[in-house]
C-alpha cells in the first residue's frame, strides 16, 4: 500500500489542496483533515487517486469528477460530485440538495438522505442514495440510474427524458410525464448490479421503476406544459 | 386601377397590422405559439438614436490616416492568470452547434481568429472542428450542460456562466426535432429528433451567494487560470451587474432585448427584457459604484451591427461588444440570392427567421448536410473576418474625429441623443440642449 499524503485544512488552503490533486499521480491516495464544511473539496480531479474526506464538506464537494474514488466521512452540501464524468463519490452522511446534478457517468453513492433535486438532469451518472430524496429528484434527467432506498418527495422525475429510477420506498408524487413502468428480468438485473455497486444488501424485488411517458418529447397543442 | 389599396382611400389599423391580423389567423388556425429565431422586430429606442459630437474648436481631432487609434483590448484580467487579449473589440457570441451547422460554427472560428478576436460556444457543447479552428474560444456554462465536460473546460480559453440572453430573459432554450441529428443528440445526451426544452434555471445554485461559490468551483477545477465571464439578459441589470461582479466575475456580458436567438416564442422575444441602449448605462453606473468599471470588463451585446453601433457602446462604457445576427448575416444569412428558396418557405430575403426550423437556404441555421454544405467555411470566415474589420475601422474613424487615441477612450461626453427617450436611457443630453431626463439636470 502506497502511503497516504495527509492535507490538513487548518492549515492548507483549498486552493493547495486541489492543486496537489490536479498533480497527483494516478493509485496515489490523500487524506484530507478538518475539512470543516469547506467549498469546492476535490474538485476537477482527473486521475485514478484515491482521497478521502475526514469530516463534512460544503458545496461542489468532487465535482466534475474523472477517474478519482473520492469518500466523505460526513455530510455534503449542495451538488456533490455535479457533472461527475466517472470515478465514485461515497458520502457516509447525507447530503444537500442537488447531488449529482448533470453528471455524465461514474457511481455517486449516499448513505444517508439526499435532499430535493437529486440527479437533477442527470447525463448517465449511477445514483444510490442509502435513506430518502426531496422534491423534484432526477428532474429532466436525461440518461442513468437513480436508486432510492428510502422515500422520494414530490415530483419525482418531472419532465424526465431517459433516465431510469428505482424506488424501494413510498414516492410521494410523481412529475409532469414520469409513470411507473413494469419491472422486468432486466431491470432487476440491473438493480441488483447497482445495489451490489454500493455496497447494499436490499433485495431488488422490493422497488419500484419509474421512467419517461415520453409524452412531452413533442411540442403539441395538447401540451399544456 | 391602382394594387395598393391605400390609394383607394382605404384605411390599415395601426393597432391590428397585417402581421399582427396575421399572427392572430395563425393562432387561430394552429393552436400553438409562434416559435421563431432572429430577434425583436419591434422598434424599440436603439444606438440610431444617439449621435457623436467630432472635434472642432474646442477639441482637437486626430489625423484619419497618420495617427494611431487603438482597439486592443484584455478581457478577464481581474482574477484570472491567462486573461485574453484580443486585437478588436468585436467579439462573436454564443451559438450553438445544434442551432447552427457545423460549417456556420468552423466559419465563425475561423473569422474571429483572422480578425484576431474570441468566438463563443453555446448551448450545445464545444465540437472540435469549433475547438481547432478558433485561436480564442469562449465555453459557455448553461443551465442545461449539455455536453459540458471538464476536458472542454481546460481546452477552453474563458468560461462563460449564461444566466439568461436578451431575446428571453428567464426562459430556456430550444431546439426543435427536425434539428436533433444523431450527433446533435449524442452531444446534448437526448434522443434524436425529439423537440428539446433546456432548462432556464441553473441545477445546482441559485442567487448570487451560490454563484459566487459556483465560480470559484470552475476556477478550482481550472487552476484560476481563465478568466469567468457572467452573461446576463438586459431586465434588472442594474442590480445583475452588481450582484455579477460581487459574485466574482472577470466579465460582464449584457444582453439586450434585441439580441438574436435560435428559437424562442414570439411573445417573448417582443415582450420580455429592455433594449441594450437602456441596458448599458445601468451596467456602468453599477460597476462605477462598485468601484469595479474596466476592472471587471463589459461586453455587450444585442442589436450591434456596425462601427457606429460599436463605437457608442465604447462611448457608453462598454469594454467589448458582442455579435450574433450580424455575424449571421455576414455569412450569407438573409442574402437576395436565397430569395427564390425564402419565399418556397413562406419567407423572403430580408425577413427570414425561421432558424429553428431547420432549412435555412443559406446552410447556417440547419443539421441537413445538403443545405449546410451550401456554406464554405473558409469563405464563410473571411466575410466575418471582413465584417469585424470594417466595423473596427469604422469606429476608429469615429473615434479619430472625436479626438481619441483608443477607441475605448470615448466617453459619454461625445455624445448627444435625437429623442427623449434616448436621452433618458442613454444619460446623455438631447441634442442642441444640456438636458438629461430624469436627472434633474
Ligand atoms: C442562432 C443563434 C443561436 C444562439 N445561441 C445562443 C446560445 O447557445 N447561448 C447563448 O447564450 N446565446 C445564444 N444566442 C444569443 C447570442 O449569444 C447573442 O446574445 C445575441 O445573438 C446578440 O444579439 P445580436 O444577434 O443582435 O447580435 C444565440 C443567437 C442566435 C442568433
Amino acid at each position: 500500500m502506497a502511503p497516504v499524503t495527509e492535507i490538513d485544512l487548518r492549515s492548507a488552503s483549498v486552493r493547495e489542496l486541489n492543486g496537489a490533486l490536479h498533480r497527483a499521480e494516478p493509485g496515489t491516495s490523500w487524506r484530507v483533515l478538518h475539512p470543516g464544511g469547506a467549498h469546492n473539496l476535490a474538485v476537477g480531479l482527473d486521475a485514478a487517486v484515491d482521497v478521502v474526506i475526514d469530516g463534512h464538506a460544503g458545496y461542489y464537494c468532487a465535482g466534475m469528477n474523472q477517474h478519482a474514488t473520492v469518500t466523505v466521512h460526513g455530510n455534503v452540501g449542495v451538488g456533490v460530485a455535479e457533472n461527475m464524468m466517472s470515478g465514485t463519490v461515497r458520502v457516509r452522511g447525507s447530503a444537500s440538495q442537488s447531488a449529482g446534478a448533470t453528471a455524465h457517468g461514474g457511481l455517486l453513492v449516499i448513505d444517508g438522505d439526499a435532499s430535493a433535486r437529486c440527479g437533477i438532469s442527470m447525463k448517465g451518472v449511477d445514483i444510490v442514495v442509502g435513506g430518502d430524496v426531496g422534491h423534484m429528484s432526477a428532474f429532466m434527467g436525461q440518461a442513468g440510474r437513480l436508486v432510492v432506498c428510502g422515500d422520494a418527495g414530490d415530483a419525482l422525475g418531472d419532465s424526465l427524458y431517459e433516465a431510469r429510477i428505482y424506488v424501494q420506498g413510498r414516492v410521494r408524487s410523481l412529475g409532469a410525464d414520469c409513470v411507473e413502468k413494469e419491472m422486468g428480468p432486466e431491470h432487476l438485473a440491473e438493480l441488483a448490479m447497482l445495489l451490489k455497486a454500493a455496497g447494499r444488501d436490499d433485495d431488488p424485488a422490493g422497488f419500484r421503476r419509474y421512467g419517461s411517458a415520453r409524452r412531452l418529447y413533442h411540442f403539441t397543442t395538447g401540451n399544456s406544459y | 386601377m391602382h394594387d395598393d389599396p391605400a390609394a383607394l382611400g382605404l384605411r390599415e389599423s395601426a393597432t391590428f397590422d397585417r402581421a399582427t391580423i396575421a399572427a392572430i389567423q395563425r393562432a387561430a388556425e394552429t393552436g400553438v405559439y409562434d416559435i421563431r429565431g432572429w430577434g425583436a422586430k419591434r422598434r424599440v429606442p436603439h444606438f440610431d438614436d444617439l449621435l457623436f459630437l467630432g472635434a472642432s474648436m474646442s477639441r482637437y481631432p486626430l489625423e484619419g490616416y497618420r495617427e494611431r487609434c487603438d482597439t486592443d483590448v484584455v478581457l478577464g484580467d481581474r482574477h484570472a492568470t491567462r486573461p485574453l487579449r484580443l486585437a478588436t473589440p468585436v467579439t462573436i457570441a454564443g451559438m450553438s452547434f445544434g442551432a447552427l451547422s457545423a460549417q456556420a460554427k468552423e466559419a465563425l472560428g475561423r473569422g474571429a481568429s483572422e480578425a484576431g478576436t474570441s468566438t463563443t460556444t453555446g448551448d450545445g457543447g464545444m465540437t472540435p472542428e469549433e475547438r481547432g479552428h478558433s485561436k480564442t474560444l469562449v465555453y459557455q456554462y448553461l443551465p442545461s450542460r449539455y455536453g459540458m465536460n471538464p476536458d472542454d473546460l481546460r481546452r477552453a480559453d474563458a468560461i462563460e456562466v449564461v444566466l439568461g440572453q436578451g431575446a428571453k430573459p428567464g426562459g430556456g432554450g430550444m431546439l426543435l426535432g427536425q434539428k436533433i441529428t444523431d450527433r446533435v443528440a449524442a452531444m446534448r445526451t437526448l434522443p434524436p429528433g425529439i423537440d428539446q426544452r433546456s432548462a432556464c434555471r441553473h441545477p445546482d445554485w441559485t442567487g448570487p451567494d451560490d454563484l459566487e461559490i459556483k465560480i470559484r468551483e470552475l476556477r478550482e477545477i481550472t487552476d484560476w487560470e481563465k478568466p469567468i465571464y457572467v452573461k446576463v439578459g438586459a431586465t434588472r441589470t442594474y442590480y445583475d451587474v452588481k450582484l455579477a461582479a460581487k459574485a466574482g466575475a472577470d466579465v460582464i456580458v449584457v444582453d439586450g432585448m434585441q439580441g438574436g436567438t435560435a428559437a424562442t416564442q414570439e411573445v417573448f422575444i417582443e415582450h420580455v427584457g429592455i433594449p441594450t441602449l437602456a441596458a448599458l448605462p445601468q451596467a456602468v453606473r453599477a460597476l462605477q459604484e462598485e468601484g469595479l468599471h474596466r476592472r471587471v470588463q463589459l461586453v455587450v451585446s444585442g442589436g450591434v451591427r456596425n462601427g457606429a453601433d460599436l463605437a457608442k457602446c465604447m462611448a457608453l462604457g462598454a469594454d467589448a461588444v458582442a455579435i450574433g445576427t450580424a455575424a449571421l448575416i455576414a455569412l450569407g444569412d438573409n442574402h437576395p440570392k436565397w430569395d427564390a428558396e425564402y419565399r418556397k418557405l413562406g419567407s423572403a430575403a430580408g425577413y427570414f427567421d425561421d432558424y429553428q426550423d431547420g432549412r435555412d437556404p443559406a446552410g447556417i441555421s440547419t443539421q441537413d448536410e445538403e443545405l449546410a454544405a451550401r456554406l464554405d467555411p473558409v469563405e464563410g470566415g473571411r466575410r466575418v473576418a471582413n465584417l469585424i474589420r470594417v466595423m473596427t475601422m469604422e469606429a476608429q474613424t469615429i473615434a479619430r474625429a472625436c479626438g481619441k487615441a483608443h477607441l475605448r477612450n470615448l466617453e459619454p461626453e461625445d455624445l448627444v441623443a435625437l429623442t427623449v427617450e434616448s436621452a433618458a436611457m442613454a444619460r446623455v443630453p438631447l441634442a442642441g440642449t444640456d438636458w438629461i431626463p430624469g436627472t434633474g439636470r
